[in-house]
């Protein structure tokens, strides 16, 4: 299977073709989740808590019902009330339970926004005006919001059967802090007192949102048999079959899940809010229904990733070697457990070769939407933490930033903290070629007298493999068709079609891909976790063997001699050598005239489970200029560096560098939830909850190192997830760098700039 | 309420429609009229998803009422490619990658056509500006500004087509 060795030259795989269904992107004809329709189609909307924390002491429904135009009006009372059961079906563990709860209120109101009731109605003025008539009665309850207030004794406690987990002795009362999470290595408590040097930290990040620009959007229908059939948006059409089915209690099998063009997700679209309210909507009213959240429901209710509190200690040796590193990490959950804390236990040391480890983790309820996945879920923000302390210890122990990590940084044999041993991975490379970008080789100059800094910080994810499938069939005139199960969110079907053309040894443009629904294609995972390269990819690449296979069979056929005197090269069977025979070539299309009379039509399905996803590491510089008077942080220059096994369509392989690292920017600069006293977002709109625009970066320098992942047949890494990860450490160490002062609180805002500049320049003075 | 009859101009053909006197124009094109091109991200001016031009000017159709069409000139995402003709613009996003969800796309192609139209020669920042009213929360960008000024200087006739 080793592609990388035997196949030197490829003639696909690594060029940059247009996108298979870039035409319909870029001429408006492309079916995301809104822009479906059906015949009768009624329109469905939700009524949300206006409260963070409340009792749901009784719903009447029985205006609403009464309102002409209204079909059918649910609440929690219409689904069964499930028992806890953890699922693997998204992208990390769910809970049955919880997920029913949290698409629509069973008992209590957990947070603003929480849906506690759902209405069909003939148009969207009538099902809005349903919603008001809906008449919910809340004993209001006390609140907590942030994490460290919701893990103190007396906090407000959110589930009165939540007791913490992996803790000694098993607690006998409730808490909101849901579980424990603990890796050691080593003796690090002993190994800081024989440390020459400490440095320590505490870091708070604040939630942000995936922000997604396509809205939850789904269209349903129910037979009267139950047979149903799902149109929506989502990172993956077999996640949403399996939830509805179970939060309905319906077969798996009376479910067709579509999926239809996806507006990015980055984690968020990895489990259902409304396709769940929609099929009972339209099982009650008889009619196809359709929904989509407005943006405020976007951010009140949907998303967002932890925000946490993380505190760091990191112990070295004069000469650089670091001996000790420490790190306990306190992450929101949301109003369910089921924060990313354990990959953030797990990512922030995880580049790192340290004998002496210690990291401790919280998973925390309080009362916010519940939190989602979010790129590379629970790393960025332990990142942001052990970037910075790095950095800081960088400076104290007078060592270039890229020694430092070079001198520590995990190579092949390294064993992690949290237990397995890293092989064929391509941090050094990586540092590396940080090194010798022109970036970091280019001085910083200062730019009208202001302050400018330059920071670097690394990333690491896992990336995973799982469950995949792909088929290849070849049509009667030799054009292929490919069909996958993994929604395309970002290019996939370039990919797919790319390195299906390279097995077969045809042009790109001969191979059209599509996204299969869950009836037409085997199961295959969410599209996440960096996984649909590296597992759907190899599943699309084995049955293009298996259709080569066939190929060379069927030529062997026509030519009466046995398939192993059959080559396939360059999209033409040949015979293997002069003793084979001498025949004319045969191309694909050739054969596939023929493909009745020597045994059928030519295809081919793979379903797999991949292994061996290979871990990717990234480095990124960035160039600040502080403005002292005003707080504002311009980033004048950046560069984001990653391993990425081998780039399929190097243009997909930088978007994705690019686009995680804009995110990442926005994360360290500016986007953050903000509360009011009740508990109530204050910001769901773009206007204040800020993500970067176009005027606010500059042009991203990706530069890809290509250090092959040995199991995947042309050494493909996931890439989607690394590059947000060291945004925040990067920008943080440029503005140290530029003002003197360590920021630990993000977003590293204006006002939060300008207060920090305040205060160093009151120490000074005093 | 009674509807409102609107005889407007969309993508050089003429049309009527009936809208409620509360609807926004993103509505009329989406609901009601089918042009599903132009995509609603926030609702409130804020993302461009649902950037149109009418009468020459860039505008967020949803903070436009549909009532406030008639007798214009208003061109979608739809009408942006010659028949199967793309547009510069559309050409360069292709080939320069500048989409991956595709959402934000019909908007920033709009967006990209009317600064074009108002400024063939923009400087990257000036295009960065200009675009700064469009959210893409896919590419950071880089790729789009790349695609918007290689295409503008090939509707300068700088580089061959």
């Amino acid at each position: 299977m080793n592609y990388i060795v035997s196949k030197p030259e490829l003639k696909v795989v690594g060029t940059r073709p247009v996108r298979p269904d870039g035409v319909d992107k870029v001429t408006g004809r492309a079916t995301f989740g809104a822009d479906m329709v059906l015949p009768g189609m009624v329109w469905g909307k939700v009524k949300r808590s206006p409260h963070a924390h409340a009792r749901i002491v009784s719903i009447d429904t029985s205006k609403a019902l009464k309102l002409p135009g209204v079909k059918a009006v649910i609440t929690a009372e219409d689904f069964p009330n499930i028992a806890s059961e953890e699922a693997f079906v998204g992208e990390g563990p769910m809970n049955f339970r919880d997920l029913s709860r949290n698409c629509i209120a069973r008992d209590k109101a957990l947070y603003e926004g929480h849906a506690v009731a759902a209405v069909a109605a003939i148009s969207q003025a009538v099902a809005d005006q349903a919603l008001d008539l809906i008449d919910v009665t809340y004993e209001v309850l006390p609140h907590v919001i942030d994490v460290e207030d919701a893990m103190r004794p007396d906090a407000p406690i959110l589930h009165d059967d939540l007791f913490t987990a992996n803790v000694e002795p098993k607690p006998t009362k409730p808490s909101n802090v849901s579980k424990r999470v603990y890796f050691a290595k080593g003796d690090a408590a002993r190994a800081f007192a024989s440390a020459d040097v400490v440095v320590e930290g505490r870091y708070t990040t604040a939630p942000v949102h995936q922000a997604y620009l396509e809205p939850h959007a789904c269209v349903v229908q129910v037979a009267s048999d139950g047979q149903a059939i799902v149109y929506s948006s989502s990172q993956g059409q077999f996640m949403v079959r399996a939830y509805c089915a179970k939060l309905l209690g319906w077969d798996i099998a009376n479910i067709r899940a579509v999926p239809l063009e996806i507006g990015g997700g980055f984690g968020g679209k990895t489990l259902v809010y409304l396709e769940p309210l929609a099929l009972a909507l339209a099982q009650r009213s008889g009619r196809p229904v359709k929904m989509q959240m407005t943006r405020e429901e976007v951010f009140r209710a949907s998303g967002p990733t932890s925000g946490t509190v993380i505190e760091v200690k990191i112990g070295a040796r004069r000469d650089g070697t670091i001996v000790a590193a420490r790190e306990v990490l306190k992450y929101q959950a949301g109003a369910f457990p089921g924060s990313p804390v354990q990959p953030g236990c797990m990512c922030g040391f995880a580049m790192y070769d340290i004998a002496n480890v210690e990291v401790i983790g919280y998973d925390v309820v309080s009362n916010r939407p519940k939190v989602a996945a979010y790129r590379a879920p629970g790393a960025p923000m332990s990142s942001y933490a052990v970037e910075s302390a790095l950095d800081d210890l960088a400076r104290k122990l007078r060592i270039d930033p890229i020694v430092l990590r070079e001198q520590n940084g995990a190579r092949e044999g390294t064993k992690t903290h949290y237990g397995p041993t890293h092989h064929n991975i391509g941090f050094l490379q990586t540092l590396e070629a940080a090194k010798q970008s022109e970036h970091w080789k280019t001085p910083l100059k200062a730019r009208n007298g202001g302050a400018v800094g330059r920071g670097i910080a690394c990333g690491f994810w896992f990336n995973i493999g799982g469950e995949s499938s792909g088929a290849v069939h070849v049509n009667e005139d030799g054009s292929v068709s490919v069909v996958s199960g993994s929604p395309d969110i970002g290019g996939s079907r370039a990919s797919m079609a790319m390195m299906a053309a390279e097995v077969l040894g045809v042009p790109v443009d001969k191979v059209r891909p599509i996204v299969g629904d869950t009836s037409s294609i085997g199961f295959t995972h969410v599209t996440g976790g960096s996984r649909v390269t590296f597992a759907t990819g190899m599943a699309v690449t084995q049955a293009s063997e298996g259709v080569v296979e066939q190929l060379k069979n069927r030529a062997a056929q026509i030519w009466e001699i046995p398939p192993e005197a059959v080559d396939w090269r360059d999209g033409k069977a040949y015979p293997a050598g002069s003793n084979a025979g001498a025949f004319e070539p045969l191309d694909l299309a050739e054969i596939a005239l023929r493909a009745g009379k020597t045994g059928g039509p030519i295809s081919s399905e793979v379903s797999l489970n991949a292994q061996g996803a290979g871990p990717g590491f990234g480095a990124h510089i960035c160039d600040v200029e502080v403005d002292r008077e005003t707080g504002q942080v311009t980033i004048l220059r950046y560069t984001a560096v990653q391993d990425v096994g081998k780039a399929i369509h190097p243009s997909y392989v930088e978007g994705q560098i690019q686009g995680g690292a804009a995110q990442g920017i926005g994360w360290a600069l500016n986007e953050e939830y903000i509360y009011n006293a009740k508990g109530q977002m204050e910001n769901p709109g773009f206007l204040d909850y800020r993500c970067p625009v176009a005027s606010d970066l500059p042009l991203i320098e990706a530069i890809m190192v290509e250090v092959p992942n040995p199991r995947h047949p042309f050494g493909a890494r996931g890439v989607g997830e690394v590059p947000i990860v060291p945004p925040m450490g990067a920008v943080g160490n440029a503005i140290r760098d530029a003002i003197g002062i360590r920021m630990t609180d993000l977003p590293m805002s204006p006002p939060k700039v300008r207060a920090a500049v305040d205060a160093d320049n009151g120490q000074k003075a005093a | 309420m009674s509807k409102h009859h609107i005889t407007t101009t969309i993508n050089g053909e003429p049309v009527e429609f009936l809208c409620e006197p509360q609807e926004t124009m993103l509505d009329v094109l989406r609901n009601t009229l089918n042009l599903t091109g132009s995509k609603e991200g926030c609702a409130s001016g804020d993302c461009g998803a649902c950037s149109i031009i009418c009468d020459g000017k860039l505008m967020c159709s949803c903070l436009m009422l549909g009532v406030e069409a008639g007798g214009h000139e208003i061109i979608t995402i739809e009408g942006v490619a010659n028949g199967d003709e793309l547009h510069p613009v559309q050409r360069k996003f292709l080939e320069h990658a500048a989409l991956q969800c595709g959402f934000c796309t019909p908007g920033l192609i709009v967006a990209s056509k009317a600064l074009l139209d108002e400024n063939p020669n923009p400087t990257e920042e000036e295009a960065r500006y200009w675009l700064a009213g469009n959210l893409c929360r896919c590419t950071g960008y880089d790729k789009v500004i790349r695609a918007v000024m290689d295409a503008a200087a090939e509707m300068r006739g700088e580089v061959a087509a």
